[in-house]
């Protein structure tokens, strides 16, 4: 492939900073924790189209259905990138990620991340970091949800 | 996609031409200077910004190279080129354990091909932009490649047959592709083809075939084959509108030579255009009237779900006798060795073009059914109806040039007809049969098309020019040259020159349909879900490393930027070790690469939701590196493993695995 086709792969500068690709950054409390998600203030007022926000998205009690479902997308489509403990393998490890990202800003990142990377500060931060792209791996929207229910046992 | 595709297209400034080499050039005889050949604003033609598409898609035969090329106009950029009949080691296409079944015959692996004819299939008479046909010449077969994955999706051989240069016009709804043997052959049993070549006249014959494609899944199977008298078969189009249900195809040789043929099949001041009625054939197979004759041929299918080829073997052929079935077939003389046989949008005229003619003859359907109607023969060629020359003409261009080939039409009702020998386009107006406009061409021009120029219904605006003959027209490169395309703009009355475009093989037809016909269907990766291979690893979860005997399987996966497993150790000297990757990514534009070091067969090109497999039998013992070929992210460097190879009598256990960060902290 040729790399100039990753839409904003070139606007993004390479920092050599190996540092290790955590779960977010760690000042200043969780960014985009739930109760002021920068991203998803930030998606009410100038998101760009396509993406989903808070009002989309409503927790209940954890479903176990759902959970199993998402499981299963995980093993098939995510886990070669992210593992369910702290440490990254190629993006972030997945505890806690529901602590330190409203659902909304979760959900963003797995069904439209060309437009996350391109547009959310948080985002690109990480990318910074990884410098690999967190991939688009053609989840609906269903898939997605069920996903973040997984998430949210861990 | 991958791969610097090299040829851009605009080569307008380098038309500066020299005539020293075109002096030297037999039968070559450019009638303007090349310096005034292109208008000022020609560049803003052909321009197409950077970001932007082409208007249409050009599909044209590789020839020699057994591949076939995709180039977008009017800008002449190579946007593809798509393995076809030639192996190809930079996708592993012919290499990997599941294509290699695409190029299987009763001769066994054929890992080339020389390619001809590019023709879309067609709904209504009109390109529908779903399939592309493509004739392999030298051991007979057709293929068919999917336009919405670029791909070749099924490849039939042709039995009884010898070259397969007929091939592959279709009929108005892609009911049939055909198959014209170019070399007639003697057929039947050992006994019957193990004749004296001076036999010829007794003991050769040639068929046409008529190949259905399964419109849901693009299977090929031959339908039926008409026998036919020992001549060589060139060239073929379907009638339409009026003349659908006949299919016209142009022979030469009815001297029935067999050496020097050259001299010896051009001694005849005529030779025949046959028209085959074949919806008269398709109801007399229907209703069992042929006669299941030997003729062993492979049709090969690529499963998309199982990401394999599936091969069928047919052991005989249904085959018509026309002698047995009068009205089935008659011919019709034409001047000189005919090669392009092509009838215009109205499908009321059949365009021959004798090679070694001085004019280009014009025949009428309706007077071809007219002389059929009054038995208006001029006698018998082995059995078959000859119509009267007379009788069947509509008329005759005269002297429009040397060398006539090959003609498509614009929706105006013009003909453009393609001059070798004078190296000229001549437009000429298909009811009046005057030339109303020639222009040269760089140099020795074969084939020509114009989008949707065999159609009912062309889209005009270009014709794109097919040279044999390159020399100076761009930067020399030793004795070898790329073959050189033109693009003339036809929307005026006069032609004009826009842009000279370097080819790939050696183009012979081609054909263009405008985008927005193609674009709607494309593929952008294969959904993991349904992946359906034997060896798939859906997850990381279900790689693994099993033994069978002396072959070793590996379900690997690969994502940006790292196979599992990385490690393998256990392999013995004398196990063949099958890799069997599956591409985890599920975006557009990712694939993977991956290549072990002293492997004797390729790479494999592994596409998004796909899995592949390579067979690699190492030679020597110790640790081999394997690694992905293809730019896949910021850490594609570090997308690379260790394979451990042992002596025969070690006792490594097998095993497959990736160190996790998880585990080492
Ligand atoms: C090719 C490796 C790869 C795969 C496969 C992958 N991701 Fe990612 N993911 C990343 C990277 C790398 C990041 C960090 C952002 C970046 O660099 O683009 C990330 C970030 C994320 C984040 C934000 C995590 C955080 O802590 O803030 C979420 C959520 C996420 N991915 C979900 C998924 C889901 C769901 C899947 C499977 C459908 C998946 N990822 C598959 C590489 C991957
Ligand atoms: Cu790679």
């Amino acid at each position: 492939m040729r790399i100039t086709l990753l839409s904003g792969f070139t606007a993004t500068a390479f920092i050599l900073a190996m540092a290790a690709c955590g779960g977010g950054s760690t000042n200043d409390g969780p960014p985009g924790a739930k109760s002021t998600p920068p991203g998803a203030a930030a998606a009410e007022t100038k998101a760009p189209s396509g993406l989903i926000t808070a009002a989309d998205i409503t927790l209940g009690d954890i479903d176990a259905k759902m959970v199993d479902s998402g499981k299963g997308i995980y093993e098939l489509k995510c886990q070669a990138c992210h593992s369910l403990g702290a440490n990254r393998v190629v993006g972030p490890g997945w505890k806690g990620v529901t602590e330190r990202r409203a659902p909304e800003w979760i959900m963003n990142m797995m069904l439209t991340p060309d437009i996350m990377l391109d547009s959310d500060p948080e985002a690109q931060k990480q990318l910074e970091e990884c410098l690999v792209r967190m991939p688009n791996q053609s989840l609906s929207k269903a898939d997605g949800r069920n996903v973040l229910e997984f998430m949210r046992t861990l | 996609m991958k791969r610097p595709l090299a040829y851009s297209g605009l080569g307008l400034a380098a038309i500066a031409g020299t005539f020293l080499l075109m002096n030297t050039l037999p039968g070559c005889r450019p009638s303007t200077n090349t310096a005034t050949a292109v208008t000022g604003d020609a560049a803003s033609k052909v321009y197409v910004k950077p970001g932007e598409h082409d208007e249409f898609y050009n599909f044209v035969s590789g020839g020699f190279s057994g591949q076939m090329a995709v180039y977008g106009l009017p800008s002449g950029r190579l946007l593809r080129e798509i393995p076809v009949f030639s192996v190809d080691p930079e996708s592993g296409y012919g290499y990997s354990e599941e294509t290699k079944g695409m190029l299987t015959t009763t001769h066994g692996f054929i890992p080339w091909d020389d390619s001809h004819h590019a023709e879309l299939s067609q709904t209504d008479g009109v390109p529908d932009g779903k399939w592309c046909f493509i004739n392999g010449n030298n051991t007979p077969r057709i293929a068919l490649i999917d336009l919405g994955t670029f791909r070749t999706h099924s490849i039939i051989e042709i039995p009884n047959s010898a070259g397969n240069h007929s091939s592959p016009f279709t009929t108005g709804n892609s009911e049939y592709v055909v198959a014209g043997t170019r070399f007639s052959i003697p057929m039947g049993s050992d006994a019957e083809r193990d004749v004296p070549i001076k036999t010829y006249k007794e003991n050769f014959k040639g068929t046409v075939s008529f190949i259905h494609p399964e419109p849901e899944t693009g299977k090929m199977s031959i339908a039926f084959q008409i026998a036919t008298p020992g001549v060589n078969f060139d060239l073929s189009h379907a009638g339409k509108g009026p003349s659908e249900g006949w299919f016209f195809f142009s022979c030469y040789n009815t001297e029935q030579a067999y050496s020097l043929m050259e001299v010896n099949s051009s001694q005849r001041d005529k030779d025949f255009i046959m028209a085959v009625n074949w919806k008269l054939a398709e109801q007399l197979a229907k209703d069992g009237k042929g006669k299941r004759v030997p003729g062993k041929h492979h049709s090969n299918w690529w499963n998309h779900h199982t990401h394999s080829t599936e091969t069928t073997v047919y052991e005989d052929v249904l085959q018509l006798d026309p002698k047995d079935h009068p009205g089935l077939v008659y011919f019709m003389p034409c001047p000189k060795s005919p090669h392009g046989c092509d009838v215009d949008p109205t499908g009321k005229y059949i365009v021959g073009s004798g090679k070694l003619a001085a004019l280009i003859p014009v025949f009428s359907f309706e007077k071809i059914q007219a002389a059929i109607a009054a038995n208006d023969v001029e006698g018998d060629y082995a059995g078959i109806p000859v119509l009267k020359y007379e009788s069947v003409l509509h008329g005759e261009v005269k002297k429009p040039g040397l060398g006539p080939l090959h003609t498509e039409f614009d929706a105006n009702g013009n003909a453009y007809t393609s001059f070798f020998v004078s190296s000229e386009i001549v437009k000429w107006n298909v009811e009046k049969l005057e030339v109303v406009d020639r222009v040269p061409t760089y140099y020795s021009i074969g084939h020509l098309t114009v989008p949707g120029g065999d159609s009912k219904k062309p889209w005009g605006k270009y014709v794109i020019a097919y040279n044999k003959i390159t020399k100076d027209r761009y930067l020399p490169t030793g004795p070898e040259l790329s073959q050189s395309a033109q693009l003339y703009s036809i929307d005026g009355d006069k032609m004009e020159l826009l842009l000279d475009f370097p080819t790939t093989g050696e183009p012979h037809y081609a054909q263009a349909i405008p985008a927005e016909l193609v674009k709607p269907r494309e593929v952008k990766f294969f959904k993991i879900e349904e992946n359906k291979h034997p060896y798939v690893a859906k997850g990381e979860k279900e790689t693994k490393v099993e033994r069978k005997g002396k072959e070793v399987h590996v379900w690997m996966t690969t994502i940006r930027s790292h196979f599992a497993p990385d490690n393998i150790e256990g392999v013995k000297l004398g196990d063949e070790v099958y890799f069997h990757v599956t591409n985890l990514e599920q975006d557009w534009d990712v694939p993977h690469g991956f290549a072990v070091k002293g492997a004797q067969n390729a790479e494999l090109l592994i596409m998004p939701g796909e899995t592949q497999t390579l067979k690699w039998v190492p030679t020597k013992v110790g640790v081999v590196p394997f690694y992905c070929t293809d730019f896949c992210s910021a850490l594609h460097q570090e997308m690379q493993g260790y394979i451990r190879v042992s002596p025969a009598n070690s006792n490594v256990p097998l095993t497959g695995y990736t160190v996790s960060v998880d585990a080492e902290m």
